[in-house]
C-alpha cells in the first residue's frame, strides 16, 4: 500500500535497528544501475517509480522540500541501486502528466522541490485555497525586487500594514501574518528571512527564496508595479535589465538533465 | 494506446488536485479555460473524453478522476482520487492514528444508520471508547470541524453525512468493508446514505433524494417501483442549475 510506506513520523529506529538505513547514500555508478535493472521485472520499476512519485505530491502539497536521505530511506528503499534511474522517470512522470518540473535547489544536500512549469493564469474559474496568500507573498516579492534584491524586515512590516495587513494582530484571511512570512513562506523556499549581524535590536533582511527564483516571473512584477504606478516597466532600467536577462549559470539545473 | 496529455490536460489536473473535488458546471468552465489557455480546440460535448486521458496517464500512479453524484443536490461532480488504498489510510498524512480511528468509527454509526448521518452527540459518545489514545471533547470538535474543511464530511445542523468526495472516493472500500450493511439505490445502482425509504416493512428499498426527485417528477400518485405501495415521502424539486438547459 502506497501511503502505509511513508511511516517516517511515527516509529522511532534505534540505532543499529534497521541495518541499510544509517548508511549514507552515495550515487550508484551507471554500471551499477545496469545491473540493477536486469534482476527486476519492469512493473516492479514502474511500481516503485509511482510511489516516489506519490511521495513528492504528497509533500509537495505543503509545499516541503524533499530530502534525498528520506526519499531513499522512506521509499526507495531496497531499489537504492536504481535511484538515478527512479529519479529519471519521476521527472518524466511530472513533465508529461503533470507539467511539474523536479528540481534540485541544494546540491549540497540533495534536496528537490516541484516548480510549475505551466504559467499562473489570472481568470481560473476554479480558485484555490491557496490563492491570497500567494497574492500576499507577490506584495512581499515585488518589494525586494524592485529594492535590488534584500530589504530589511521593518520595509516589508510598513508595506504590509498599509494594505491592512498587520504582523502584530490576528487577520481574517492569514492569521499569525508574521508566522506566514517568516516560517511557512522561508519553509517554502519561496523567502530568506536572514539575520543582519551587529544589529540591536536584532534586524533580519528579506530575499528571494530558491523556489521563488524558480516559479516566479520578474517581468510580471515590473508589469504589475507599472500597472499600479502607471508607468512604463522598462522605465526601472535596472530592474527590467535584471529581469530580462536570462538565467545566469548559478541557476539550479533540473535533475533529469544529469 | 492512450493520447498523449497536451498542457491542457496538465492545467485541468493541476487545478484538480488543488480543489480534490468539482462539479460538472466547474469542470465545463474549467475545460474551457483550461483548453484556451492552450490554444487547444475545446469540444464541449467531449469532457469525459478529456478526463479519460487524464485518467489514462494516472493510473499508472494509482490515481484516477472519478465521476460521481451528490446525494446533496444530485448533480454529477469529478473527483480526484488515489486508488492505491483499501483502507482510510489514505488520510494518514493528514490525521493521526486516534484520529483515523474515530473517523472510521463515525463512518460505522452512518453505516449503520437509516438516514446516512450521525449527530455529533453520538461521535462525541464514541470518542469515549477509542482504542488508540483518547480524544477529548474539544479535540474531537476540531477534528470534526477539520474533517469537514477537507471534505470528507458534510455537517448540517448538528448531523454529520459523507461529502461526496468521501462517497467517491471511498466507494470500493464501502462496498468491502460494509458490505453487509451497504445499500444501493434502487433507482441508480451506486450505494446510497441520504435517502427515502419504501415504508412497507417488506420491501425497504432505498432512493437517493434527487433520483426521487427525478424518478417522481409529474407523477400524480406517486408508487413504489418495487412493490407498488403508496410512496408516502415528499417529493423534492428536481435542482437545475441555470447552465443545464443550455446545451
Amino acid at each position: 500500500m502506497v501511503v502505509m510506506l511513508f511511516d517516517e513520523g511515527r516509529s522511532e529506529t534505534l540505532m543499529g535497528e534497521e541495518e541499510d538505513d544509517d548508511i549514507p547514500f552515495t550515487q550508484p555508478s551507471t554500471s551499477q544501475v545496469q545491473k540493477g535493472l536486469e534482476k527486476l521485472t519492469p512493473a516492479q520499476v514502474d511500481q516503485k517509480t509511482a510511489e516516489v512519485v506519490q511521495y513528492f505530491l504528497m509533500k509537495d502539497q505543503k509545499k516541503i522540500p524533499v530530502r534525498r536521505a528520506d526519499l531513499v530511506k522512506h521509499v526507495v528503499k531496497e531499489y537504492r541501486n536504481i535511484y538515478p534511474e527512479i529519479m529519471k522517470r519521476t521527472a518524466r512522470t511530472f513533465e508529461q502528466v503533470f507539467g511539474l518540473k523536479l528540481v534540485e535547489i541544494d546540491f549540497k544536500n540533495h534536496v528537490y522541490i516541484l516548480i510549475n512549469k505551466l504559467e499562473t493564469l489570472e481568470g481560473a474559474p476554479v480558485r484555490s485555497p491557496s490563492n491570497p496568500k500567494m497574492g500576499l507573498l507577490f506584495v512581499i516579492l515585488s518589494v525586494i525586487f524592485m529594492k535590488g534584491g534584500a530589504v530589511k524586515e521593518t520595509l516589508v512590516w510598513n508595506t504590509l500594514k498599509k494594505l491592512r495587513v498587520d504582523p502584530g494582530e490576528k487577520h481574517e484571511e492569514f492569521g499569525d501574518v508574521k508566522r506566514l512570512v517568516t516560517d511557512e513562506f522561508v519553509r517554502q523556499r519561496y523567502l530568506e528571512y536572514v539575520r543582519i549581524p551587529h544589529t540591536e535590536p536584532l534586524e533580519h533582511e528579506f530575499r528571494w527564496g530558491q523556489r521563488a527564483e524558480l516559479e516566479v516571473s520578474k517581468i510580471k512584477i515590473l508589469e504589475f508595479m507599472g500597472e499600479l504606478h502607471d508607468r512604463d516597466p522598462q522605465s526601472w532600467s535596472q530592474q527590467y535589465k535584471e529581469a530580462t536577462t536570462p538565467s545566469s549559470s548559478s541557476q539550479p539545473s533540473t535533475s533529469s538533465q544529469r | 494506446m492512450s493520447r498523449p496529455m497536451g498542457d491542457s490536460h496538465r492545467r485541468f489536473l493541476q487545478a484538480m488536485m488543488a480543489k480534490g473535488i468539482i462539479n460538472e458546471q466547474e469542470a465545463r468552465a474549467l475545460h474551457r479555460h483550461c483548453c484556451d489557455a492552450h490554444n487547444a480546440h475545446c469540444a464541449p460535448d467531449r469532457l469525459d473524453e478529456f478526463i479519460d486521458v487524464i485518467s489514462s496517464h494516472l493510473q499508472p500512479m494509482f490515481m484516477q478522476i472519478r465521476k460521481g453524484m451528490s446525494e446533496e443536490d444530485g448533480l454529477p461532480y469529478y473527483a480526484l482520487v488515489n486508488m492505491a488504498e483499501t483502507d482510510v489510510t489514505r488520510m494518514s498524512s493528514d490525521y493521526a492514528d486516534n484520529e483515523l480511528e474515530l473517523f472510521r468509527k463515525t463512518m460505522d454509526l452512518i453505516l449503520g444508520s437509516e438516514t446516512g448521518s450521525v449527530s455529533s452527540t453520538d461521535i462525541l459518545n464514541s470518542a469515549d471508547s477509542l482504542q488508540t489514545k483518547k480524544l477529548k471533547k474539544s479535540e474531537t470538535e476540531h477534528l470534526l470541524s477539520r474533517l469537514v474543511m477537507d471534505k470528507w464530511l458534510n455537517e448540517k445542523r448538528g448531523e454529520y453525512t459523507l461529502s461526496t468526495r468521501c462517497i467517491i472516493e471511498m466507494e470500493p472500500y464501502i462496498r468491502t468493508m460494509y458490505q453487509d450493511q451497504v445499500k444501493l439505490c434502487h433507482i441508480c445502482h451506486n450505494i446510497v446514505f441520504q435517502c427515502q425509504i419504501c415504508e412497507n416493512p417488506t420491501c425497504g428499498i432505498k432512493i437517493h433524494n434527487p433520483c426521487v426527485a427525478r424518478y417522481f417528477k409529474g407523477r400524480a400518485e406517486p408508487r413504489c417501483p418495487a412493490c407498488d405501495d403508496f410512496w408516502p415521502h415528499e417529493i423534492p424539486e428536481v435542482r437545475r442549475l441555470q447552465s443545464q438547459s443550455r446545451r
